[in-house]
């Protein structure tokens, strides 16, 4: 990483950060409006060990939530790659699936686990984020030129060494980029049953309570904390992508 | 049948099913090639060219007729073939040592890990791609990359080599370069081959003997010995007989493509 790779995503955050507070001083709002950024701090400080905890438990919830997303993403795309009939039975209900908002569905999911509160919020996050993944790895596989696998296949090979020698390190690229898509995905999801589901665990949660005190610089603090975790998972796809599926990055040629 | 063939094709006949019914692509297709003999294919467009270069690597089954090689008859892929087609496909994730390896991996082998990759270094220094091994894909140009899938389709030593118009791709005189690597790579590493063309001077210039396909659905409609001449140059496609042998190929693929009628002389 160079230096120039660090400064101007920091510039960048300084200028909004700056502007984000000119406006509120110029428009001369009250907190109860919108905070400013130099009210966050006191907020911090006030808060610190419950945005710790409530951060974790955010945190580990999208994780896992995220996890079985590609794991069953990418289960669900190798079933469409590989076979017409069932991408052309899969996809209308996966469409449908999508396109019902995930807000409705919280309330749903609530009171079907009710008491079971980690447990649905890791339901909420994986509902949410795992269609990109399924639809990216199933055309990724059924993109897949012919003539790849005739190569393999008229040298013998079966149908599994086909999938992991070719078709899915081809597939990689393509992946990442609906990772990258779901790793925000899956916060919304999590932060929309903290929010609803009454346990107070979670972001979500102290997002809620800030709203029932009417403390509003409370509440602008966790949107930023909840900023700061998704570009951490963020990049540390774009990590994992770099080790995986560098060879894709053609910028340095 | 006879055994002195490493290749028969015996009346073949294919369709493919498509939605408005059956489809014939081949209707009577004979072709065979001797140990070390290299065969070019010719024929219009869309005749069904490449449905033989999959019913040789067993990719496909034919409906009728048989295909044998070594006088086995074949009913499933094997691993003795070496495939090239006019798209590299060279996995991009893998250098270009590791792309020429890849039939290695798949087929049973006597080499080592070790004897492999000498040997894909050897074929790589013969087509002239020396110091590219640790390169990817897409650090070379079209013809540097047609070179490395020709290392990947010779590296187990196939029995049969097929080549679907490897050199379609390519501007004239990177084909013309490439043409003379093969020369050179038959010399070092003899092979039997079948090379699927649009090009006429292609076909005689590399093949010792090229066919010509009829129109869909195709059959054997015409064959041309090439007479051996010892070491062949570029000069040899602008000599007096060269030039008799490209006027009989092209009027026999006007009389495939139906412009012209059969008796006419060429």
């Amino acid at each position: 990483m160079t230096a120039r790779q660090v400064y101007v995503p920091v510039a960048a955050l300084l200028i909004f950060l700056v502007a984000w507070e000119a406006l509120v001083w110029v428009m001369g709002w009250p907190t109860f409006k919108m905070a400013a950024p130099s009210d966050l701090p006191p907020a911090y400080a006030k808060y610190w060990e419950l945005f710790l905890t409530m951060g974790w438990q955010t945190l580990w919830r999208t994780v896992a939530g995220l996890l079985l997303a590609v794991v069953f993403g990418t289960a669900l795309g190798m079933v469409m790659g590989f076979s017409r009939t069932m991408r052309d039975a899969l996809y209308p209900l996966l469409v449908g699936f999508n396109a019902v908002p995930k807000a409705t569905v919280v309330p749903i999911v609530a009171l079907m686990f009710v008491g079971w509160h980690d447990f649905n919020t890791v339901l909420i996050a994986f509902m949410i984020s795992f269609f990109p993944i399924a639809v990216s790895v199933s055309i990724g596989l059924s993109t897949l030129e012919p003539e790849y696998r005739d190569i393999l296949r008229s040298l013998g090979a079966s149908q599994s060494t086909i999938f992991w020698k070719i078709a899915l390190p081809k597939t990689l690229p393509e992946f990442f980029g609906a990772l990258k898509v779901s790793v925000t995905l899956a916060f919304i999801g999590t932060n929309l049953m903290e929010i609803v589901s009454p346990h107070g665990r979670g972001l979500g949660a102290l997002f809620d309570s800030g709203k029932t005190n009417s403390d509003y610089p409370l509440m602008f603090a966790v949107l930023i904390a909840l900023a700061l975790l998704g570009i951490l998972l963020y990049y540390i796809v774009v990590a994992l992508e770099k080790t995986f599926a560098g060879w894709a990055d053609r910028s340095n040629l | 049948m006879t055994l002195d063939n490493l290749i028969d094709i015996t009346g073949v006949r294919h369709a493919y099913r498509t939605a408005s019914g059956p489809l014939p692509v081949l209707d009577g297709l004979e072709l065979s090639v001797p140990e070390g003999g290299f065969v070019a294919v010719v024929g219009p467009s869309g005749c069904g060219k490449s449905t033989l270069t999959r019913l040789i690597a067993g990719l496909l089954i034919p409906d009728q007729g048989e295909v044998r090689v070594h006088g086995t008859r074949i009913t499933a892929p094997r691993s003795n073939v070496g495939m090239a087609f006019q798209n590299p496909v060279l996995l991009e994730w893998r250098t270009i040592l590791q792309n020429v390896l890849l039939p290695l991996e798949i087929v049973p082998t006597k080499l080592s890990k070790a004897q492999g990759e000498d040997r894909a270094r050897k074929l790589l220094a013969l087509v002239g791609l020396e110091g590219f091994e640790n390169k990817r894909p897409s650090e070379l140009s079209g013809g540097m990359k047609q070179r490395a899938s020709l290392c990947r389709a010779l590296i187990h030593a196939p029995e049969v080599l097929i080549l679907d118009e490897p050199f379609g791709a390519l501007d004239a005189f990177t084909r013309e370069d490439l043409w003379q690597i093969m020369h050179r790579v038959k010399a070092e590493e003899p092979f039997t081959g079948v090379l699927i063309t649009h090009d006429l001077r292609e076909s005689i210039f590399l093949a010792d003997q090229v066919v010509v396909l009829s129109g869909r659905p195709a059959r054997t409609q015409y064959v041309l010995d090439i007479p051996d001449t010892g070491l062949r140059t570029l000069d040899h496609l602008y000599t007096p007989e060269a030039a008799t042998m490209l006027n009989t190929l092209r009027h026999q693929i006007e009389v495939a493509q139906g412009r012209v009628p059969a008796e006419a002389s060429a």
